[in-house]
C-alpha cells in the first residue's frame, strides 16, 4: 500500500505548504484528539488535577509521539503488514521507557505524581492511532507535522481542563494562591469571606463533566462537527 | 380574572412574530399561561381536551409540598433554639419543650428557609430562562418542582452561594444537556444536593450543619458544643454505631431508641434536612399526590416494601447495632419517606412500566438500606439509591418489555 502511494505523490513539496500546515492546525479543533475523536480520555481524567502535571504529561505525549511518528514514517517500507502492530508497539515501548528514565531523572517529584500514568503511554490511543493511520502512510516530515498538531490539540485541552480542575478544586495555579490563603485558621482573601474549594472538581467524574462542557461548546459553535444518528 | 384575560390577549399582538416584543415572547407565553390555560390547539390526530397540562400537575406537586414546608420552617426554627438552650445562662430553656416558643421558633425557621427557597429558585429559573431565550421555547414547567425540592433536601446551615452553585449545576449539566424538561436522566433536585454531597462534604454532613446556627453555639462557647447539646442526626448516631464494637449492640440500640422515639421520628420531631424530617407531612402530600393521579402508587408503595424488607434481611443477619434496628425505623428516619414520594416518583427519571415501577420501587428502597447500614462512609442512602435507579430505570422498562413481547409471542405460536 505504501508504494502507491508514494508514486501519486507530487515530486517536491514545500515544507511549510498548506496541507503540511493543515496537517498541525486540524488537530487542534476541528480534529482533536480527545473532544473530536475521543481518544486518550484516561490520561485526560487521571492526571488533570494539577496544571504541572498535565504539562509534562503533555510533554511526554509529544516527545513519544513525535519519535514514534518519525521512527514508523522512516521504517514505513520494512515493516510487514502482518506483524505492523508489534512492530509499533516496540517503538512505543522503547520511546515510552526512554522518556520515564528521563523525568525519574530530571523532575523525580513529577515522575512520582504521574506515577503509572507515564508508563501507560503505551495504551493512549493516539498514539497508536496516529502510528497506524499516518505515519505508515506517509514521508517523515508529514509525519512530525501530523504528530505535533495531535500532541498540541492533546495537549491544550489537557491544560485547560487541569486548569479548571486545579483553580476550582485547590484554589491554585500551578501552585499559586489565586483566592487566598486556606490554612484553617489563618483564611484570607476570598477564603475569609466563606468560599470553599469544590471537592468534586478534584474528582475523576468532574474531569468528564469538564471535558463534556469543552465537547458542547466547541459542537455547538461548529455545528458540522455534531454528527447524525 | 375576565379584565385580566382580555387584557393579555389585548397584548397578545404585540409577542406575535415580526412584532416589536417578538423576543420577549417565551416570557409572555409563560406568564399568561400561568394563569390560563394556552390558546395553541393540537392540530393533528385525536386528542383530549383537558385542563391539566404540565403546569397544572407541576402545581399538585408543589401544593403536596407545603405541609413538608411548613414543618420543615417550624421544625428548623425548634432545632435552632434547642441547640441554643445549652448555652450556659441561656434564656431559652423552656424551649426544649416542642410546643413553646411558638412565635419565636416559626420567626427563625421563615428567616433561614426562605432565603433557601428564594435562591434556589431564581438562580434555577433564571437559567431556565436564558436556555428558553437561546433555544426559542416559554419556561419550562419542570423546574417549579425542582426550585421546590431543593431547599427542602437541604441541611438549614448550607452557605447560600452553595445552593445557587449545586442548583446551576443540576440545572445545567442535569437537565439542560440533555434537552430541557422530560429529557433528563436524573433527578434534578437529587442531582443538586449530589453535587454539594461530594463538592462541599462538610457543608453537607458531620455534626455541625443540621441545628441553624450550630456555629454561633461553637464559637459563643468557646469552640465546642456545650454540656448535653449534640448536633448530630438519627442517621449520624447510626453510623457510629457500625464501628462501635466496644460497647453491646442492645445497649447501644437502647440507648438509640430512647432518644430517637419512633412517635417523635414519624411525626418529624427530629434534626434532619429542612422538609424531610416529617414522614406524617410526606404522607399527607403522597395522599394529594394519589387523589389527583400524579404520583405513582407503585413506586411509593413498592419503595417503602423494599425498604422494610431489607430492613427485616439485615434484622435476620443481625452482627452490630445498625443491623438489629427494628426495620420500621428505617422507613421514618432519614429521608427515606420524603425519597419514596417525591424523588422516586419523578415521572421523567422513574420507570416507566407498570411492572417495572415495582422493580425500580423496590430496589430503590432496597438499595436505600443496604447503603446505609453496610457503606461505611456514608450515613444516608436514600439519594444515591434513587440517582442509581434513575440510571437503571430504562433497562428495567426494556427487560419488561421485552418479556411483555416474548410471553405474546409464546401465546401465539401455542394457539
Amino acid at each position: 500500500m505504501s508504494e502507491t502511494v508514494e508514486k501519486t505523490k507530487a515530486p517536491s513539496e514545500p515544507l511549510f505548504s498548506k496541507k503540511n500546515r493543515k496537517l498541525v492546525t486540524d488537530p487542534l479543533s476541528d480534529n482533536n484528539p480527545i473532544t473530536i475523536q475521543v481518544l486518550g480520555i484516561c490520561s485526560a481524567l487521571a492526571i488533570t488535577v494539577q496544571v504541572e502535571q498535565a504539562f509534562w504529561m503533555s510533554v511526554s505525549v509529544l516527545f513519544v509521539l513525535v519519535m514514534g511518528n518519525l521512527s514508523i514514517s522512516l521504517l514505513r517500507n520494512l515493516i510487514p503488514s502482518r506483524i505492523r502492530i508489534i512492530v509499533q508497539l516496540v517503538v512505543v515501548a522503547s520511546l515510552v521507557i526512554i522518556v520515564d528514565e528521563l523525568l525519574q531523572a530530571f523532575v523525580p517529584d513529577i515522575s512520582e505524581k504521574l506515577s503509572v500514568f507515564v508508563g501507560l503511554i503505551i495504551t493512549n490511543c493516539i498514539i497508536m492511532g496516529r502510528f497506524e493511520a499516518f505515519a505508515m502512510g506517509n514521508k517523515p516530515w508529514p509525519s512530525i507535522m501530523d504528530a505535533l498538531g495531535n500532541s498540541f490539540g492533546y495537549a491544550w485541552i489537557l491544560l485547560l481542563v487541569a486548569l479548571v480542575r486545579e483553580l476550582f478544586g485547590s484554589g491554585k495555579i500551578l501552585g499559586f494562591e489565586i483566592f487566598g490563603n486556606n490554612l484553617p485558621g489563618e483564611e484570607s482573601g476570598l477564603y475569609a469571606m466563606g468560599y470553599v474549594n469544590n471537592n468534586m472538581m478534584i474528582l475523576p467524574p468532574m474531569a468528564l463533566i469538564v471535558v463534556g462542557i469543552i465537547i458542547w461548546v466547541q459542537r455547538s459553535r461548529n455545528k458540522a462537527l455534531i454528527e447524525d444518528h | 380574572m375576565k379584565a385580566l384575560e382580555k387584557l393579555l390577549h389585548k397584548w397578545d399582538p404585540m409577542f406575535e412574530k415580526g412584532a416589536k416584543w417578538e423576543k420577549f415572547h417565551p416570557l409572555y407565553e409563560t406568564m399568561t399561561t400561568f394563569a390560563f390555560t394556552p390558546k395553541h390547539v393540537t392540530k393533528k390526530g385525536a386528542h383530549i381536551r383537558d385542563g391539566v397540562d404540565l403546569k397544572r400537575t407541576m402545581f399538585m406537586v408543589v401544593i403536596a409540598l407545603i405541609p413538608c414546608l411548613l414543618f420543615g420552617i417550624y421544625n428548623t426554627g425548634h432545632w435552632h433554639y434547642e441547640i441554643q438552650s445549652y448555652l450556659p445562662g441561656s434564656e431559652f430553656e423552656a424551649y426544649r419543650d416542642y410546643m413553646t416558643g411558638f412565635g419565636d421558633k416559626v420567626l427563625y425557621g421563615l428567616s433561614r428557609v426562605l432565603p433557601l427557597l428564594v435562591v434556589s429558585y431564581g438562580v434555577g429559573l433564571a437559567i431556565e430562562f436564558v436556555f428558553g431565550f437561546l433555544k426559542g421555547h416559554s419556561l419550562h414547567e419542570g423546574y417549579l418542582v425542582s426550585g421546590m425540592l431543593i431547599p427542602l433536601i437541604m441541611p438549614v446551615d448550607v452557605p447560600l452561594w452553595m445552593v445557587g452553585v449545586a442548583t446551576a449545576f443540576a440545572v445545567i449539566i442535569g437537565k439542560e444537556v440533555f434537552g430541557g424538561t422530560g429529557m433528563n436522566i436524573l433527578n434534578v433536585a437529587l442531582t443538586a444536593r449530589a453535587f454539594l454531597f461530594f463538592a462541599y462534604p462538610t457543608a453537607m454532613s458531620g455534626d455541625k450543619v443540621w441545628k441553624g446556627g450550630t456555629a454561633d453555639v461553637i464559637a459563643a462557647n468557646n469552640g465546642m458544643l456545650p454540656d448535653g447539646a449534640t448536633g448530630a442526626t438519627a442517621l449520624a448516631d447510626l453510623q457510629a454505631m457500625k464501628t462501635n464494637l466496644t460497647e453491646s449492640a442492645s445497649l447501644l440500640l437502647e440507648k438509640f431508641q430512647a432518644q430517637y422515639d419512633p412517635i417523635d421520628a414519624f411525626m418529624g420531631m427530629i434534626p434532619g434536612s429542612v422538609g424531610e424530617t416529617s414522614t406524617l407531612a410526606v404522607l399527607i402530600g403522597a395522599l394529594i399526590l394519589l387523589a389527583t393521579g400524579v404520583a405513582s402508587w407503585r413506586i411509593i408503595v413498592s419503595f417503602f416494601a423494599g425498604g422494610f424488607l431489607f430492613g427485616l434481611l439485615m434484622n435476620a443477619i443481625g452482627g452490630n447495632a445498625y443491623f438489629d434496628m427494628p426495620a420500621y425505623y428505617h422507613l421514618i428516619i432519614g429521608g427515606f419517606a420524603f425519597g419514596a414520594v417525591f424523588m422516586a416518583t419523578d415521572p421523567v427519571t422513574a420507570a416507566q412500566t407498570s411492572v417495572g415501577k415495582l422493580w425500580y420501587g423496590f430496589l430503590a428502597g432496597g438499595i436505600a438500606v443496604l447503603i446505609r447500614t453496610l457503606n461505611p462512609a456514608y450515613p444516608e442512602g436514600v439519594m444515591l439509591a434513587i440517582l442509581f435507579m434513575n440510571v437503571m430505570a430504562p433497562i428495567i422498562d426494556h427487560y419488561v418489555i421485552q418479556a411483555n413481547v416474548k410471553r405474546r409471542l409464546k401465546r401465539l405460536k401455542t394457539a
